[in-house]
């Protein structure tokens, strides 16, 4: 039964209009502050900004199609030391919103204060593509509404292409464009006792079950089954191009084991890395043993350990962002390998990261009768 | 050290848990079993504390097989640490077998103190089939 507010897009102007829902949340002073992305003068990227003068949100720009970084990290880097004070909005995409579900499951964001506020992502390009997109003289307004081609447009990100929940799972208000048409009217849906609250202090008139809100469940029932079969020939061509030792090695030559992957990963939390650690500090004559067991040694030593290892630590967790192969200076496809692995890991356990807080990690629990076959004779 | 199929001498790396499989380990040993000197052990406190990255560790450095020693689920001398090594090794192997390599070189078993000889009797099975496996790619390969 969820509640929902229709907002009014007048002449196809999308963005405004979601602009200026966002600046009514400053004004009927339901949120004193908010994270929200916002069109760099440059032109050239729309980053995550922290506002609290509502003026600035006039260049607020939720439906480019650019992520630069998931920004669960920064909700993390806000909030890890001590929870926000002052009312804050958080406007983001839904497998940041996963991603802030895990980091609030591995007790990196305090979720006081927070509203949050997802979007129906029809997917982003890659901060180098975006540029393009912008020479283009082409707008998120018409990008928007074009909002389900993951698998035909080409130039988006492959984790957009093979997304599995291009909607948001946790969120306290959806703005929902699937199954409608965003250039006259956005979905605002109140998908929690929060998120109604909110949308009630706007004063806008709430319908149960609309018949828009209706179309989009209908939308999103459509695409499932889609978006699976597309997830399924996506693995099965994966396991043939990486499987087995030498296409495995092949994969990862370009590797410069610069750990860029680690760090823009939104859920590869620790604070220190046990690849950065002394661990990894060695005298000499242990690199020259290494040397002599195998004749030769790869070097930076342990660059597929540190792969594997990474798959090992934060696959169950993998939201799919695909934040790793953004940052990856030399193209490899680690978004195709670390949702291939995610996805297997995450269904030995059925565990879906980023579903909900109740969820537990499955490293931190387990059941006494289960994978009965490890161990025994 | 040049070995060819027919003298492959397999090198196992085992982390076997104090409470139980290292004191099999040790029974096993004053009671006179016989069982092949392939397996390097490492004692660790519990099989709970192995995480995944050792076992690639040993793989990526010269061992054809790893293995997790530790006590019968119900028995882990820290109540769930045995538990808890069962997942990460089925996670290993499940992202071994995603991968296209060898799961089949990873190996836990449960041994209690008293289980000397059946201590034995696993280091002569993991021998054996790590022989007939032969040299383990991840562990020659210098690219990798």
């Amino acid at each position: 039964m969820t509640k929902s507010a229709t907002l009014i897009v007048n002449e196809g102007k999308t963005r405004q209009a979601i602009n200026s829902f966002l600046k009514e949340l400053f004004i009927k002073k339901v949120v004193d502050t908010m994270l929200v992305p916002l069109a760099h003068p440059a032109g050239t990227n729309v980053v995550q900004a922290l506002v609290s003068n509502p003026d600035y949100l006039d260049n607020a720009d939720v439906y480019s199609p650019v992520m630069p970084v998931n920004a669960a990290r920064i909700v993390q880097s806000i909030t890890r030391l001590t929870p926000v004070d002052k009312k804050t909005a958080v406007v983001i995409r839904p497998c940041e919103m996963r991603a802030f579900v895990e980091l609030v499951k591995l007790k990196q964001i305090q979720t006081d204060n927070l509203l949050l506020i997802g979007i129906d992502c029809p997917g982003a390009y890659s901060v180098k593509d975006y540029p393009k997109f912008v020479g283009e003289k082409k707008t998120s307004d018409e990008f928007v509404k074009k909002y389900d081609k993951w698998a035909e447009d080409t130039m988006l990100r492959s984790g957009c292409q093979i997304c599995e929940y291009p909607y948001p799972l946790t969120a306290d208000i959806t703005i929902g464009v699937f199954g409608g048409d965003p250039s006259k009217n956005l979905l605002l849906m109140a998908e929690t006792a929060k998120g109604e609250e909110a949308l009630t202090k706007l004063g806008l008139k709430m319908d149960t079950d609309s018949e828009a809100a209706q179309k989009r469940q209908a939308a999103i029932a459509k695409y499932i089954p889609e978006i699976k079969e597309r997830r399924k020939k996506f693995f099965a061509k994966t396991r043939e191009e990486i499987g087995g030792e030498e296409k495995l090695a092949t994969v990862f030559a370009q590797c410069i084991k610069c750990q860029n992957c680690r760090q823009a990963c939104p859920v590869c939390y620790c604070r220190e890395c046990f690849f950065v650690s002394p661990t990894f500090e060695l005298e000499s004559d242990k690199y020259l043993r290494q040397a002599e067991k195998k004749g030769a040694v790869r070097m930076p030593s342990d660059t597929l350990l540190f792969h594997l290892t990474r798959m090992n630590h934060m696959g169950a967790s993998c939201v799919g962002c695909g934040a790793c192969e953004e940052a990856c200076p030399n193209d490899i496809p680690l978004l195709k390998i670390f949702q291939l692995i995610g996805s297997d890991v995450q269904t030995l356990f059925e565990y879906v990261p980023g579903r909900s807080t109740e969820d537990a990690l499955p490293a931190s629990v387990f059941k006494e009768k289960e994978l009965e076959r490890i161990g025994e004779k | 050290m040049a070995e060819t199929k027919e003298q492959f001498e397999p090198k196992i790396i085992g982390f076997i848990c104090n409470w139980c499989t290292a004191a099999a380990a040790d029974l096993a040993g004053t009671t006179r079993a016989q069982y092949p000197p392939n397996l390097h052990p490492i004692r660790v406190m519990c099989s709970g504390t192995v995480d995944p990255v050792y076992l690639i560790k040993a793989m990526l450095s010269g061992a054809d097989a790893v293995m997790v020693g530790g006590c019968h689920p119900g028995d882990c001398h820290y109540v769930s640490g045995n538990y808890k090594a069962r997942r990460k090794i089925a996670q290993l192997k499940q992202i071994y077998k995603s991968l296209g390599l060898d799961e089949n070189r990873i190996w836990a078993r449960w041994i209690s103190a008293s289980e000397g000889p059946e201590f034995a009797k696993f280091i002569r099975e993991i021998t054996e089939e790590t022989r007939k496996q032969g040299p383990s790619k991840l562990a020659t390969d210098w690219a990798l």
